[in-house]
Formats: C-alpha cells, structure tokens, sequence
C-alpha cells in the first residue's frame, strides 16, 4: 500500500512539474516570433480595419485617475465605440498587495495581457525576467523623438539595459512635497520657501523650528518608515538634504552611502533628535497622507500633481491648503524623483490578445483626440511633447502650472536600477535602523552592501 | 487513541472485504489531502533543493538549507517565532484555563454570555480586528496614545507599532485576545465533564479547593490542554495576517516571524526555492514542538 | 454540566469582577469597528475620544458602496460553505473509517493524517499556486475550497467522535441486513452529529479567517473576499479610518450576529467533540 501511494504521489508530483515547466518556456520563446508577426503587419493607425477581436485584461496600479473606476469608463468607452471587438475588462490593484498578486498571476499563469505601472516593475522588474512583450514597434521614430524632446530620461527608463522597450509611456510627473500653507503662514515660516517651491537645507531646518514652535500641529512632518508605500518620498528627502545620490550615473550600483548621503539621513535624526521632525516605522505614506491632509502634521514627503485630486474630499473638509514644494537641499537646488507610467504588455503567448492590447495602447496613447484625454484622466503631464499643454483651458490648468514649474529639476530615473525590490525593503529598513540609534554610516554602508549585492545576483541572472 | 484489538480474528476475505468497504469510504477525503495536500508538500519539498526563481530552475543540493542559517534575517525571525510561542503558548492556556475554571460553575445564562464574548474576536474574523488595532494603537489619532496622554500617564505619544520595544508585544496583545476563544469553550466543557463524584469525595476528604483542582481536575482535563497547548503553538507558528497588516516585519525586523519572511522571500523577491526550504525547516519545528509536548503531557498523564 | 448552588465567598466576587472588566476588554474592538464606522473624519480624528459617536453620520458606508463590498461578503460565505459542506461530509466518512474499521494501511493512512495536520498550509503556497494553475483554478474560488477540504484536522476531529460509537450497535445492525451506506447514514450521522456542528463552525470560521490562502489564490474584484476587500481599503485608504471600519463592521456583524444565535449548537458540539483525547 505504501509502495503505491508513494508511486502515486511521485506520478502527480512529476506531472504537475512538467505542467510548471511546461508552462513558461515555450512562451518566451513564442515571443519574438508573435513580435516580428506584428511588426511586419500594417502600422499604427490601420487597426481598427484589421479588425482585431479579442478579451483582454488590463490590470491598473492606482496612477492618479486611472486608478478610479468612474474616471477610467470615460477611456474604455471610447476605446469600446473606436474597437467594438476588443473587449477590455479591468482591474484595479494597490500598491500593498498589487505586486503579490502579479507575482501570483505569473507563476500561475493568469497575468493580465495588459498592465499600467512605471519602469521599475514593468522593465527593470517583470521586463528583465521576460515577462513582457517588446513594444519596439510601437516606439517608432517619430515617438521616439517626440518623447525625447520632452524628456530624453523618459525614453531611457522605459528600456531594459540591451534597448528592449517594456514599456510605453502616458503621462509623468514630479515627486514633490507638499506644505500646509495656512500654517506655514501662521508660523511665519513661508519667508524661508522661494519664489519658485524650492528651499534650502538651512531654510528648511527654520521652518520646522518655527513651525514647531507655533504648535499649530501635533508635528511638523513625519519620515515615515513601516514599509515601502511612498518610499521615494523619504528617499527623495534624505537625497537631497545634502546633495548625495542615490545611485551612480548609470545607475548600476547604490551609492547612499557616501558622505552627502550620510550626512543628509544623519541631518534626518538629528531633526528627529531635536523634536523638529518625527519618525515613524510604524506607518507608510498612505498613512502620512490623510494625517497632512487632515491637518495633523504640516508637510507630507509624498506628493504630486494627482495627489490634489486624488484627496481633494478630504482637503476640503479641513480648510487645509496644500502648497506643494521641491525637497529642501543645500544649494537650493533640488533633484527630484520622476513618475512615469504607461503600459506593458504580459506576455501571454496568444498572438491576437497581444495585438489587441497594442491596439489598446496605440488608441490610449497615441489617438490624436484620446491621447490628450487620457493623460488629463490621469492628472500628470504627457510624456509626449507635440501634446504640449493638454491643461490649457481647464479647471486644473493652474494646479498643472504649479507643478509644471517642477519639471525643471527632475533627475534620473534611477527606479531601474537592478535589485530594486530588494532596494526598497533595505530602505525602510535603513530608515528603521538608524531612528532607532544605530550608527548612520554602518547602517548605510549594509544597506549598500545588500542592495548592491542584489543588483550583482539579477544582472548575473 | 486506543487501538483496541479485540475484534476477534477474521478470515482473510472478510479483512480485504472490509478493506475495500474502508478505502471507499475514505476515498473523497483521500482524494483531497493528497491532492491538495500531499503533493503540494512533495513538491515544496523538492523544489527545496533547487534555485528556484521566477527565471531560474537549477538543483543546488542543500544549499538554500545552509544559506538559511547564514541569513541573519532568518536567524532573527527564527528567534521571535520562538519568542511569541513561549510567551503566547502558556499564556493562552494558563489564561483560558483561568477563565475556564472560573465561568464553567456559573449559571448557564453567565456562563454562555462569557464564552461567547471570548470568542468574539475569532468571530470578527482576523483582518477586522487587525485593523481596529491599528487605529487604536495609531500614534496620532489611536485611542491608547490620546487615553494615556490626556490623563496624564505618558508626556508623548508612542508610535506602538513603530517602536522595537512595543511592537512584538502589540502582536502578541492581539494574538491573545484572538486565541483565547477556543481553549476556553474548551476548558469549560472539560471541566464540566469532570465526575462530581470524584471532587466530592476529595472535598470530604478533606482537601482543598485548590488542592482538588490540581489533584483532580487537572489531569483529568489533561487531554483538552494537550489540545490547546498545541493547536495554540500551530496557530502561533502560522501567524502571517497580523504581521503583513501591522508591521510588515519591522521596526528593523523586531516583529519579523518565520512565515512572514517565507512570503517576503517568496513573493517579493522571487526566491522560491529559499522560501520553500524554509517552509520545510518550519514544518520540521512544528513537527519537533508538537512531539515534544505531546510527549510530556503523556508523561504527565 | 448543571452548576450547583454553592455558597458564594469573597473570591467568587472578585473573579465576577476581573471577568466583567476583561469582557469589557474582549468587547471593545468590535464595539470600536462598530461605533468607528459611524464617526466623521473629526470624531475619527479626535485628540480627545469621542466613545459614543456624537454626531453618527453615513458618509462611511456611502464610500463604502462605492465598492462591492456585498459581493465580497457573499463571496467569502461562498467560500465558507462550500468549503465547511465539503469538510463535514469528507471527514465524517474519513472519520467513521479509520475509527470502526480495521484494515489494511490504516495506520499508514492515520499516521499521514495526523503529521500533516501539524503542517501550515503556507509552507507549502508556491507549489499549491502552481498546482492550482495547472488545474487552471487560479483567481477562482475553488482554489481556496479544496486545499482546505484537504487539511486533515476534521478527519481526527471526527474520528474522536465515531470512537463512541458503540460497536455492538454497528455489529447489531449489521445482523440485521443493513448495508454499509444505510449503517452510514442511519446509525454513525446521528450519532456524530454534534461533531459535525463542532467540525462545520470550526471550518466555516477558519476559512473566514484565512487570509493568507485568499490572499494567494484571489486576484480579480469579483472573486475577492471580505477579508481581502477590507485589507484593500486599508492600502487605499490608509488612515482613513471611517471607511476602513465601515468595511470591517460589514464583515464582521453578521458572523457575529450568525454565531450568538447559534453558539448553544457550537458550544454544545464543542463540549462533546475534541477533548476526549
């Protein structure tokens, strides 16, 4: 009896294997070949007529609009009248557990064909293992150059390393901070913010004395540190208190632990030390957002152009005037973290849906009358230049001007370096350790060590 | 579990007989645990010697099981899975054991009004009480910090669940009120069930209330605490819901627990072989824990 | 059971007291979801705590409709049922089998059982992901339902119960012509029926409760549980602690509710079931 359980088990056992196996392989190599197919088929404009039909899935992370059911109709139904045969169904993800079930989807092999995200998960995360679909087609010259004229980081963050595109962009933005306005003024701290949102290492320090001082608020700003929501926030901060970076220029190794690095996260336990500024590991940005937008604090670290929208209910009820701001550094000169977002597509092996969600992408991005519509839906600003202001005219033109103004100082996307998952965890980590009094240079040089020996481990890979 | 033999000897057909009539009837259970259980086992345990990532299927030996011992992560998640089973394990069953012992010789209407209301928490299910905690323990708008500090006990605010000292133990605060509710509808069963007779006969004795507890009652109600004690420890072991609601492991790994981590290495990062040999070595502890005690609570009997 | 008239002393007191304060205790949180979900933002948000909502308001639930959150409810009863149905009617023949029966491998068969019941299903989430892809039940609720019909501890349960069933009686039946399905059905069912209750609420709760195995298998909205949509609102919503309780107050009454009115059944199964070791 036992002979033959054991018999059994192994019999399902290698079944079951070979299944798994079975299941990956075969569709990364059907890949280029469904790729060349397409390229080779008539371009862009002449879908509609090639009459595609199929049921694709779009799975969306929450950016700005697209993240809201009622916003994102307005986009399928329009598709839906363009494209009757496409049927598209979505899902809206969040960023806590959105990335476990794409890691769920994928091993069991039920990924969406289509999915909205940035860089880091669609190229340098699911790209770089050969999940997606290259979208080189889509990329042709005049994209190409059109996405460059705005933005040649733009281009560069939506390849992997070899000039395989993962992604297509739609819209992008700043990462700011964001200030209480009414209490800054009351405190009599505006005078230390320029003209133009941005403040110096120093200014900063004495705003939040006098911010502090006038106990409008419970706290001035909390770094937040439970986990990895909104962590660009914190990193953003930290960066550019004194000018340190994160990653090298092409970005292939961590580099916070340098001096500016060093010093800015030691300035950040000082602050924390001398009770102008708080910590807390116990919360993450979705957490730091509601307490600044119902007044607790007066700054969040986590903000962009969507982010007035996004929580417009809520900044309504208590009176608070959210004044966005770039992080303080010590020239005045701040580095800021872009956002961009636009779409990937899985790599599901089923030539038709993959043409399908091209058509998709191609009406969402591309059409002259969606894509201006698309990007305002979203809330951030066109990746592509030739759409220019697509705000002109509307009621968000003024809050799209403001964080227009920010353009100017975005700095790399280093989101694409490799190791970028396990780079995150380090981070809040990292903030953890040295709140709770670890040395700041012994903390950071581990927290290099680890990411870096991660991003070593997936470039051998 | 008594394995009597006293059935008298049948003849061979008569055993294959009831042999065939016994594995039909445990067929569709068969089908499930091997199915559903078995073979995913198998498979955890053979992938367990392989590097095993999202791109990656190679046989590595032991590996994943000596770079698990070198991982100081695994070492510190390893060490408070340990910590929260000898804090939450006694203090689970000494605790309902207490209640047990106090409520089940109350009236009837009493007694269910208690051993509902213990039970509460395991009926409001496990995400819905994680985050009313989270509210209550929130630094700037919970309950405790805005008690504690408007009556004067405490000059600041603590964040709970953000600092090293507090955060484990907020875990194991709400553990507790969620593992409680069984062992004491347990224990009031059990001692309901003890013959009076024998409690009397001590008491005219002689005997002590506490003496009669400890002699009498005690062991006999052996078994339900070999029940809780290691139902309890399982539970403890596989607490995973808490963890990713309230802390995600931190502050700085302080509330790191063996499961948690699995599904961080496995689903964050893709290592699933790592994260199956570590599911395979905590199998193995289970398994340890539970001979253990049973073993003693044997011994004891 | 009955509890006999006994002369109160000042301990007994003291012990009502401690019981009434940790009930109090064990209470709250529920009484926090309940009361939380019909504050404002202010009340939500208050330095000082409001214990009773002043000013209950709606504005949580109409967010809350927003999003189906009945379908996730029913989704999670769904899941409970079929899973608690499933469990009771495997195991109670598993049960009766490895109890009253003697033959071939039965210790193998029992032995297997009762390791495995010892083993966290979690260990083993990547290969039952892929298992469930194979069978193609990824992101469907079934996928949820069958490994916890495999999980073996109702089949101990149930075995510790047909253990009192008096073998004369099955012997006697047996004499009388009965069938092996009739003797099933007409002796062993009755006889551990309260098991059964004790064994379906366990199940139903448990599976309530596991978040862990929802949160693999599930992905898509309209397959998503309670538990889930709750833990959902929370990474949306962050601090917004109204909605967030509104949401937990919709998964929470009406198990709640379900189990005071049938606690005697529960309790009563209890009390007969697990403790005779």
């Amino acid at each position: 009896m036992k002979k033959l359980l054991a018999l059994l088990l192994v019999g399902a056992m290698s079944l079951s294997m070979v299944a798994c196996g079975g299941s990956s392989a075969p569709a990364a190599e059907e890949a280029p070949a469904a790729t060349e197919e397409v390229a080779t088929e008539a371009p862009a404009e002449e879908a509609a007529d090639t009459a595609v039909a199929a049921d694709i899935t779009l799975w969306t992370y929450p950016v700005g609009g697209f993240g809201d059911a009622a916003k994102l109709q307005a986009v399928l139904d329009a598709f839906a009248a363009a494209y009757p045969d496409i049927n598209v169904s979505v899902e809206y993800i969040d960023y806590q557990s959105g990335d476990d079930q794409v890691t769920s989807a994928i091993e069991a092999g039920t990924t969406p064909d289509l999915i909205l995200e940035g860089p880091e998960r669609l190229v340098a995360n699911w790209g770089a293992k050969g999940k997606m679909v290259d979208l080189g087609d889509l990329w042709t010259e005049e994209v190409t150059a059109d996405i460059v004229a705005n933005s040649a980081a733009v281009e560069a963050a939506c390849k992997s390393p070899d000039g395989v595109y993962y992604e297509y962009p739609l819209c992008m933005t700043t990462h700011t901070m964001v200030i209480n306005k009414g209490v800054f003024e009351a405190a009599d701290a505006l005078q230390y913010i320029n003209e133009d949102g941005t403040w110096t290492t120093e200014n900063f320090e004495k705003a939040l004395t006098a911010v502090k001082e006038s106990g409008l608020v419970q706290q001035t700003g909390i770094v937040y540190c439970g986990g990895q929501g909104g962590d660009q926030g914190t990193r953003a901060l930290a960066m550019n208190l004194y000018s340190g970076q994160f990653t090298n220029a092409e970005h292939t190794e961590w580099t916070m632990n340098n001096e500016a690095g060093v010093k800015g996260l030691q300035q950040l336990v000082d602050w924390c030390e001398a009770g102008i500024l708080d910590n807390d590991p116990g919360i993450v940005a979705g957490d730091e957002i509601p307490l600044f937008t119902n007044g607790t604090i007066a700054m969040s670290f986590c903000w962009n152009a969507a982010m007035p929208i996004t929580h417009a209910e809520a900044l309504a009820a208590s009176g608070v005037e959210a004044m966005p701001v770039a992080f303080p550094s010590e020239d005045g000169v701040p580095e800021l973290c872009g956002g961009i977002w636009g779409f990937g597509i899985f790599d599901n092996g089923d030539a038709a849906k993959i043409e399908a969600a091209k058509t998709f992408i191609k009406f969402v991005c591309d059409d002259e009358a969606q894509a201006p519509e698309s990007v305002k839906i979203s809330g951030y600003f066109p990746v592509k230049a030739s759409l220019g202001n697509v705000y002109a005219g509307t009621e968000d033109e003024a809050r799209m001007t403001t964080f227009a103004n920010f353009a100017p100082w975005l700095g790399g996307y280093y989101n694409v370096t490799l190791g970028w998952a396990e780079q995150r965890t380090a981070w809040w980590n990292l903030l953890q350790q040295i709140f709770a009094g670890d040395d700041v240079q012994a903390a950071a040089d581990a927290y290099a060590e680890t990411c870096n020996a991660a991003t070593a481990a997936a470039a051998g890979n | 579990m008594s394995k009597k033999n006293t059935a008298p000897k049948r003849s061979r057909v008569l055993v294959m007989r009831e042999t065939r009539v016994s594995y039909l009837f445990l067929l569709p259970a068969l089908i499930f645990f091997i199915g559903f259980v078995i073979v995913p086992m198998i498979l955890c345990l053979v992938t367990s010697f392989f590097k095993y990532t999202m791109g990656e299927f190679t046989f590595i030996g032991i590996k994943n099981y000596v770079e698990m011992f070198k991982d100081p992560i695994f070492l510190v998640a390893l060490k408070n899975t340990i910590m929260l089973v000898v804090v939450t394990v006694p203090a689970v069953t000494l605790f309902s054991l207490w209640v047990g012992a106090s409520i089940y010789n109350m009236n009837a209407f009493t007694r269910s009004f208690f051993r509902c209301v213990f039970y509460l928490p395991v009926v409001t299910g496990s995400v819905a009480v994680s985050v009313v905690w989270k509210w209550m323990f929130n630094k700037y708008n919970g309950l405790f910090n805005n008690v504690l500090v408007n009556t004067g006990l405490m000059d600041e605010k603590i964040s709970w669940l953000g600092d090293e000292r507090f955060a484990i133990w907020c875990i194991i605060i709400i553990m507790f009120t969620t593992y409680v509710g069984q062992p004491i509808v347990l224990y009031v069963a059990a001692l309901g069930n003890v013959d009076p007779s024998l409690t009397e006969a001590a008491e005219v004795d002689g005997a002590t209330k506490l003496q009669t507890f400890w002699q009498i009652k005690w062991p006999s109600i052996m078994p339900t605490t070999l029940y809780v004690v290691i139902i309890t420890t399982i539970n403890t072991f596989q607490c995973y819901a808490l963890i990713q609601l309230l802390t995600s492991g931190g502050p700085n790994h302080s509330t790191e627990t063996i499961m948690y981590y699995i599904y961080y290495q496995a689903f964050k990062l893709n290592n699933y072989g790592y994260g199956n040999a570590m599911g395979i070595f905590l199998a193995i502890v289970i398994a340890i824990f539970s001979a253990v005690q049973l073993k003693v609570g044997q011994s004891n009997d | 059971m009955e509890s006999k008239v006994t002369k109160k002393r000042p301990y007994d007191y003291f012990t009502l007291v401690v019981m009434i304060i940790l009930a109090i205790l064990f209470i709250f949180p529920l009484y926090w979801i309940i009361t939380g979900s019909f504050k404002d933002a202010g009340a939500i948000n208050a330095v000082i705590p409001e214990w009773f909502p002043k000013n209950p308001t709606m504005v949580n639930y109409d967010k809350l409709s927003a999003k189906p959150a009945f379908l996730w409810l029913w989704n999670a009863v769904f899941i409970s049922v079929m899973s608690m149905i499933l469990t009771c009617a495997t195991a109670a023949m598993a049960g009766y089998a490895l109890a009253k029966k003697r033959f071939i491998g039965q210790a193998t068969v029992f032995t297997l059982f009762i390791c495995a019941m010892a083993l966290p299903k979690q260990v083993v989430l990547v290969p039952l992901l892929k298992e469930m892809s194979f069978l193609g039940l990824h992101d469907n609720m079934w996928a949820v339902i069958l490994p916890t019909v495999g999980w073996p501890f109702g089949i101990f349960l149930l075995k510790q119960f047909s253990e009192g069933i008096p073998t004369e009686m099955l012997e006697a039946v047996r004499i009388d012509g009965a069938g092996e399905i009739q003797t099933f059905l007409t002796i062993v069912l009755p006889m551990i029926k309260p098991g059964i209750g004790a064994l379906a609420i366990f199940t139903f709760i448990g599976t309530w409760n596991d978040y862990f195995l929802q949160l693999i298998m599930l992905n898509s909205s309209k397959v998503l549980t309670i538990s889930l949509g709750i833990a959902k609102l929370q990474a949306e919503n962050g601090t917004d602690f109204g909605l967030i309780m509104a949401g937990a107050a919709v998964g929470a009454v009406p198990i709640v509710a379900i189990f005071i009115m049938f606690q005697k059944y529960f309790t009563q199964g209890i009390t007969m079931g697990a403790v005779k070791g």
